[in-house]
């Protein structure tokens, strides 16, 4: 092919992401440096780093960084784990292995926004919810976990909505897996540890690097399931970046400060982006 | 009379130089075979000729017309690839009529012309199936038919059968020199494999290194190699090396020592000037083992029984190992000592370059 | 115990392990069901009611209140439309990246996924004032626009490293057979490659589905999707379990169903080229 029409292929989606990176990135940067307010446009001027100072003096500021942190190093730990657990669990055949595959996998398919709603009301509910009635039969006193442990409640929504993406590519990778490797292994004397420790694992190297890299883009901007249960709250408990920003730009009208904090959203990113990507880009195949 | 004519043709990569001045000159209806080892550059010059891969330099001219910039498509070859290269969506008919269709001939003809290859191949009853319902030699045969349905100038085979398991690789081997007798086409056919090239070339090119080291038949190449890279390359198993010393040179012959033994070897079949050196070559079934006296002597380490005939491997002095070709009755134990005779008019010596310095008896 | 019974052994635990916590995760999604049958007093009833007369009370009541189909309508419009536009643009793409690699070509590839990593929220401001100037707030346009642009990068990824993988040589004998670029893509290509671009849309389509950043910033009623209804029911006026759980079961059924059915597809497809 020759090389200006390889070029001509690629236009639309590179000038279109081009786009969509640059002319709101700018609009943001440009926001971000003036002062701004819905209501009274007369008042625009440049503020300079005034926004950013406003933006990170806020006491919400350093609990949003670190709870988005945790929230994204927890669910990668748990999704990961897990996922590889449960998925070489159901590799081998078993009755039913198909049902069980079809309902690991259903949690996937819910919105975040139904996800949020179920855990907290028919799962969480301190007085009606699942787990305070098996918490009153064990003859415990029930959790109130929205209140109690609000970061740890989004955690486990979050995992449960991601471990059957994990499971999803960790089955198809499973499926390619050598298994003359395996008999091999297994006549020089590997046990089922042995040969899941140094076959299964190794081969999972580069699904985990993916599940790894396209987790991360969603759990950075996890929203809906914080919107619909705690707030954010209590305080600012479960408030991660996202939320902080939403909350500032379209509920307290502050555009510059929330353009500012997106700014600081984009720099977080970039700094993971960075580590992940020179960790993961070396296994995809490329 | 050239038909397909290859001239100082070159490929270049970034920065390796895959086909370094290729001069080959190709006769009507001629089966031609490619062969070498890896790497040597054969499956990019026959890619070059299927203009798969542009040509960095040269020409390429096919029936007296330059085909060196034109698109494969329009270059009147046909190719088998090694994969087979099947269209896995479509059945084996519509395999077999893909390029006719492309081309735009009438249904007519296309129903005619597949319905005949299909015939010769004994494709009939496979029409209708999907390329992963076939076996390797079915799918190989379909290859072969999509090939045939175009009547091309050329086939190209790019390591057909390399796929295929062992029985199965020595029928179609047959079944292909059958249709080059039948069909009458000039055919090119590249394999690693020196027994398809020794079984199915008119001519056969040896390639090393993105040069051309010899052209010729099977026979003259098996006879008479260039190059000790020619010799050791041809023949299983291998053409013996043992390199000799002590040369000394006599008017009419050349006396030279191995392990103890002395060689008498005629001058006038020494090309040029006599070497100071030189390594002989000799193969299995020129040596003889012989009761007693003989050229060599040494220790049966391992023997090779193929029914018809034996290959025993005999350990010399200073640990140097040769083969000798043996009755397959012959009663040989591992660790007897045997004498070897050597037929000297056999004899190829090689010098310190490698390149050939003797001629066979009836040239001298 | 025999070797055999061993082994017979070994797969019922096994099975019996994978079952339970299957069932455990599974247990929301079966209650959220269930719930969505009962009457108010018996979704809130310790211990909770599991033989009970079930009722379509709630079901008749979401659409009142919410008018079901309405929101259905735009989730699959924006759904379906943004997975066609981003295949469109992402095929060809794929495609020249695939087969005609340059030295670049990694480089783009990775810098497409890192606009992926650009966080939403980052541009939620000038984005939310792009669509107010242009009249684009609450509109199934404006989704569908950001939508595309949102999967467009996992939607050539997933392409590219399924076309990759396509044998060389099939498309080298087409071109041996005369077949003109266009050919090579539309009549061999494209036919070899429906179960990769099923898998990416199958993809696409749950995750604009089930978006709830732009759906719930940029909507208010007309063009609103499923997720957006749902994030209604959220206010704390009140405990309607029941009618909470009608609403999302219809929400979710749409695209669970859809998703079992496609499970295998969408398990094939998802390798990214992390699978040999």
């Amino acid at each position: 092919m020759k090389r200006s029409i390889t070029r001509l292929l690629m236009a639309p989606s590179v000038i279109l992401l081009l786009a969509w990176m640059i002319i709101p990135l700018s609009m943001t940067i440009y926001f971000s440096t003036i002062q701004f307010s819905s209501y009274n446009p007369d008042q625009n001027g440049f503020v300079g780093w005034q926004n950013f100072e406003f933006f990170i003096t806020d006491p919400a500021f350093i609990p949003a960084v670190s709870n988005t942190l945790i929230l994204l190093l927890s669910v990668l730990f748990i999704t990961v784990v897990f996922g590889v657990m449960l998925s070489a669990l159901i590799d081998k055949p078993f009755f039913g292995q198909g049902i069980v595959r079809v309902l690991l996998i259903s949690p996937f398919f819910i919105m975040p926004t139904v996800n949020a709603l179920i855990w907290k009301n028919m799962m969480m509910n301190p007085v009606y919810g699942i787990f305070a009635w098996i918490s009153q039969s064990l003859g415990l006193e029930p959790i109130d976990w929205l209140s109690s442990y609000p970061l740890m409640s989004i955690i486990i929504m979050v995992s449960w909505q991601w471990l059957p993406f994990a499971i999803l590519v960790f089955v198809t990778a499973l499926q390619s897996q050598d298994t003359e490797q395996k008999e091999a292994a297994q006549m020089d004397g590997a046990t089922g540890w042995h040969i899941f420790r140094y076959l299964t694992i190794p081969h999972l190297a580069r699904p985990i690097a993916v599940v790894v890299m396209i987790e991360t883009i969603f759990l950075l901007a996890v929203f809906a399931e914080i919107l619909v249960s705690t707030g954010g709250g209590p305080g600012y408990d479960s408030t991660n970046l996202t939320y902080l920003i939403y909350n500032q730009a379209l509920l307290q009208f502050d555009v510059a400060a929330a353009s500012a904090g997106g700014l600081l959203a984009v720099v977080l990113a970039n700094i993971v982006a960075f580590f992940l990507i020179r960790a993961v880009g070396k296994n995809l195949t490329v | 009379m050239s038909y397909l004519a290859i001239t100082d043709l070159q490929k270049h990569y970034d920065n390796y130089h895959a086909l370094r001045g290729i001069n080959l000159s190709i006769i009507e209806g001629e089966f031609v075979v490619f062969v070498g080892p890896s790497g040597c550059g054969k499956s990019t010059l026959l890619r070059t000729i299927a203009g798969l891969e542009s040509s960095t330099g040269g020409s390429i001219e096919l029936d007296g017309r330059d085909i060196t910039e034109l698109a494969s498509s329009k270059r009147d070859l046909a190719m088998v690839f090694q994969s087979y290269a099947l269209y896995p969506h479509m059945t084996v008919a519509d395999n077999l009529s893909f390029a006719l269709r492309l081309a735009k001939v009438s249904d007519a003809e296309i129903q005619e012309k597949v319905r005949s290859v299909s015939a010769s191949l004994q494709l009939d009853a496979l029409l209708d199936r999907k390329p992963k319902e076939l076996s390797g030699g079915q799918r190989q045969r379909v290859a072969i038919g999509r090939a045939i349905v175009r009547q091309p100038k050329v086939f190209l085979f790019d390591e057909p059968l390399s796929n295929l398991d062992a029985a199965l690789r020595v029928q179609m081997r047959l079944e292909l020199a059958r249709l080059h007798k039948k069909l009458g086409t000039t055919m090119i056919y590249v394999t690693h494999d020196q027994v398809e090239a020794m079984t199915l070339a008119d001519r056969v090119v040896i390639l090393n290194a993105g040069q051309i080291e010899q052209v010729g038949t099977p026979l003259e190449l098996y006879r008479k190699p260039n190059s000790r890279f020619v010799a050791e390359f041809i023949g299983t198993p291998k053409m013996n090396l043992i390199p000799a010393d002590k040369i000394t040179h006599k008017e009419d012959e050349l006396v030279f020592d191995m392990f103890g033994h002395t060689i008498h070897f005629p001058a006038k079949r020494i090309k040029g000037t006599q070497p100071d050196s030189v390594i002989v070559g000799i193969r299995p079934e020129h040596l003889t083992l012989v009761p007693e006296g003989g050229d060599l002597t040494g220790r049966i380490e391992l023997v090779e029984h193929l029914g018809s005939e034996a290959y025993a491997h005999i350990q010399l002095q200073n640990d140097q190992t040769i083969i000798v070709k043996a009755g397959a009755r012959l009663e040989l134990k591992d660790g007897q000592e045997v004498h070897i005779h050597v037929d000297v008019n056999e004899i190829i010596l090689f010098n310190d370059n490698d390149q050939v310095v003797s001629v066979i008896p009836e040239e001298a | 115990m025999t070797l055999n019974q061993q082994r017979k052994l070994k797969t019922f635990i096994t099975g019996l392990f994978a079952w339970t916590i299957a069932l455990v995760l599974f247990f929301p999604i079966f209650w959220m069901f269930v719930t969505s049958f009962k009457t108010e007093l018996q979704a809130i009833s310790i211990p909770p009611t599991l033989i009970f007369e079930p009722t379509l009370d709630n079901y008749s009541e979401v659409q009142e209140r919410s008018d079901y189909i309405h929101h259905a309508f735009n989730s699959i419009v924006t759904a379906f439309g943004s997975t066609i536009l981003a295949l469109i643009i992402a095929v060809p793409a794929a495609f020249s990246m695939a087969f005609a690699p340059g030295k670049r070509t990694k480089d783009v590839l990775l810098w497409m996924l890192s606009t992926k990593m650009l966080p939403a929220v980052g541009v939620l401001v000038p984005i939310y004032i792009l669509c107010r100037d242009y009249g684009l707030l609450d509109s199934k346009t404006a989704l569908v626009i950001i939508f595309t642009l949102m999967n467009l990068p996992i939607v050539v990824w997933m392409l590219f490293s399924y076309f990759k993988d396509l044998p060389k040589e099939i498309l080298e004998a087409a071109r041996m057979d005369g077949a003109t670029p266009w050919d090579e893509v539309v009549k061999v290509v494209l036919p070899l490659s429906m179960g990769a671009i099923s898998s990416t849309a199958l993809l696409s389509i749950v995750l604009c589905w089930n978006e709830s950043f732009w759906s719930l910033t940029l909507t208010a009623s007309d063009a609103a999707p499923l997720t957006a209804m749902i994030a209604s029911y959220s206010s704390p006026e009140g405990l309607f379990w029941a009618k909470l759980s009608a609403a999302s079961t219809l929400a979710c059924a749409p695209i669970v169903v859809f998703g079992w059915f496609c499970q295998k597809q969408l398990v094939q497809g998802l390798t990214f080229g992390a699978v040999k």
